[in-house]
């Protein structure tokens, strides 16, 4: 099984929520996040005073898959996160070694 | 301690209930024919003196009490007054601070609408109002005593005294309040409050009474023998003069906030800074228009003028920004909004339309240049540009009265300053504002650097780094503005 952690704009999660639902993924957490990358921040001016802001606001998405739909997944959020600018975001995919799911205790993929 | 107070409370007491000293009029009245009654409603329509309020008459009237439309219209201003306190300043300073701030903004602002009125009553409109001598009025009002519903002579026939009082007191509520937004984030409570008590005594009631106190050295207006013969409609030198020059003088005393030019002081929230603007410049009508004291032609032309040059101010520093930044800003449209009611003020009653549309261009550019250049240049930390706006706004506005000043708006200015208002821009006028604000500069700046070192002796002005850190909600109020 794998985990896909996705940061993306806060303006894509819509087009990426659908084009994962497209590719048969039922179930994510969303997290709002700050954070920089190479994007850096941008200035905001306030009467005289240039304030720079450097923690930008993200989505960040983790999603628990088995190991068959990797790469459809990870094709989805690129195809549809991308616009082409600076801040479009990243992709971390890991190794999960376990998953339960609480209520009827089943483990392993059955439980994703 | 307690038999101190009690001492104090008996001597209050005394005062409060000693019977009222006025004597019978020794010379008889006669009761008004037809002619003076119609004569008297006359006098109200056209908010003059009745026959009995000339000493000459010895007529009774049958209207002796204050003019319903008058009072009305000042009841309101007053109201309106207060509403740019509560909440239209406290929620204009308070968005402009950080989210661990906004608390002790608001209670700094709420905590002077308490005590300025207590000192108010107390002694504060006596020596503002009741004649005294040229820089102080007497005591004969303090607690309020003979303070009713009827008019005072002295500063309208048909608005009651009481009325009066109360209007006027929402002033010297909103102007120590002015001061709180340089020295925001960092000057902790019990200091403010010493401070602004000792505030009110040395700079705020003197430069009151100068300027509007029917004796005053500077009311040109009323008081033909003034040393200095200015004008001040509704406060450019009482009120922003005083708040914003004092508050420059506080804010270089205390220093900079921690963190100055590496944290990010970015307002917490735009959104209730742009609704504490609207408050202000719809309470704006109340001071300016209201400062007539009555509903009359100069109150008309007041409200008019305020009107525009807000208008004009709040459109011309965004297009500024526009050019010069490339975005014109909401705090921009704010910022021109107050600029143009500030300087405005001292005018509003004096100037015609077409004078206040120039005062308005004036206003979104000065205030602009010294808010966005000279603070940078200097680099001292006008925490919400108290100094900027409201001191330099209120500058230029004493000064453009002089310039702009004419006969035609105002009736009252042939009382006393038929040698001052000549109609041009050269007028003696000019050199009378001049010398009005000389005076004002000096009580304001020799007055707060005074007050500043016997607060920093006696109570100290700031909080420990830590308590600024965390913020002046926490550590001065134990509360959160906002939760989750």
């Amino acid at each position: 099984m794998k985990k896909v952690e996705a940061i993306i704009k806060p303006f894509k999660l819509d087009d990426v929520k659908d084009a994962l639902r497209e590719v048969g993924v039922e179930g994510m957490t969303v997290l709002e996040a700050k954070g920089f990358g190479r994007q850096k921040g941008h200035t905001e001016i306030y009467r005289g005073s240039e304030y720079t802001v450097d923690l930008l606001p993200k989505i960040k998405l983790e999603i628990i898959i088995a190991d068959a739909k990797l790469e459809d997944v990870v094709n989805a959020i690129v195809r549809s996160a991308k616009t082409g600018k600076i801040g479009d975001g990243k992709v971390f995919v890991s190794t999960i070694d376990e998953v339960i799911r609480i209520r009827t205790e089943d483990h392993g993929e059955k439980a994703i | 301690m307690k038999q101190l107070l009690l001492a104090l409370a008996f001597l209050i007491g005394c005062v409060a209930l000693a019977p009222s000293s006025r004597a019978a009029d020794p010379v008889a009245v006669s009761q008004p024919t037809l002619e003076q009654r119609v004569a008297d409603l006359e006098a109200y329509m056209n908010n003059s003196g009745r026959l009995a309020d000339t000493a000459t008459n010895h007529v009774a009237s049958n209207v002796p009490g204050p003019g319903p439309g008058h009072n009305a219209w000042q009841m309101t201003s007053a109201a309106l007054v207060l509403f740019m306190t509560l909440p239209g300043l406290a929620l204009f300073y308070g968005g402009l601070v950080r989210r661990k701030n906004v608390l002790s903004v608001v209670a700094q602002c709420f905590y002077l609408a308490g005590l300025v009125t207590i000192l108010w009553f107390i002694c504060g409109y006596s020596l503002v109002f009741h004649p005294g001598n040229p820089i102080l009025g007497g005591w004969e009002n303090a607690l309020f005593k003979g303070v009713d519903s009827a008019p005072n002579g002295n500063y309208s026939f048909w608005v009651s005294q009481n009325v009066f009082a109360m209007y006027q007191l929402m002033f010297a509520i909103i102007t120590p309040a002015l001061i709180v937004g340089s020295i925001a984030e960092r000057m902790k409570f019990s200091a403010i409050c010493l401070f602004m008590i000792l505030w009110m005594f040395v700079v705020y009631f003197p430069q009151a009474h100068m300027v509007w106190g029917i004796d005053g050295m500077m009311n040109g207006v009323f008081n033909p023998d003034a040393k200095i013969h200015a004008i001040d409609f509704a406060g450019g030198t009482v009120v922003h003069m005083t708040s914003g020059w004092s508050a420059l003088i506080l804010c270089l005393i205390l220093g900079k906030r921690v963190g100055w030019g590496r944290d990010n002081f970015t307002p917490h929230s735009l959104a209730l800074c742009m609704v504490g603007t609207g408050m202000l410049w719809v309470g704006w009508y109340g001071f300016n228009a209201g400062s007539a004291v009555a509903a009359d032609v100069i109150a008309a032309n007041a409200f008019t003028t305020t009107t525009i040059a807000t208008a004009v101010a709040s459109f011309v520093w965004p297009m500024i920004e526009w050019i010069v930044r490339g975005k014109p800003s909401v705090l921009g449209f704010c910022s021109g909004a107050v600029a143009g009611l500030v300087v405005i003020t001292p005018a509003c009653g004096f100037v015609t339309p077409a004078g206040a549309f120039i005062i308005g261009i004036v206003a979104g550019v000065i205030p602009w240049f010294f808010c966005y250049k000279v603070k940078l240049w200097f680099g001292y930390d006008d925490a919400l540009d108290t100094f900027g706006v409201h001191a330099i706004g209120g500058t230029i506005g004493a000064l453009l009265t002089g310039v702009f000043t004419r006969n035609a708006a105002n009736p009252n200015l042939s009382i006393n300053l038929k040698k001052y208002v000549t109609d041009s821009c050269f007028q003696p006028l000019v050199f009378e504002q001049i010398k009005a604000i000389a005076v004002t500069l000096l009580i304001a700046i020799v007055g707060t650097v005074v007050i500043a070192y016997v607060v920093k002796a006696v109570v100290g002005l700031r909080p420990s780094r830590e308590e600024e850190l965390t913020g002046l909600d926490l550590s001065d109020h134990g509360e959160e503005a906002y939760h989750g």
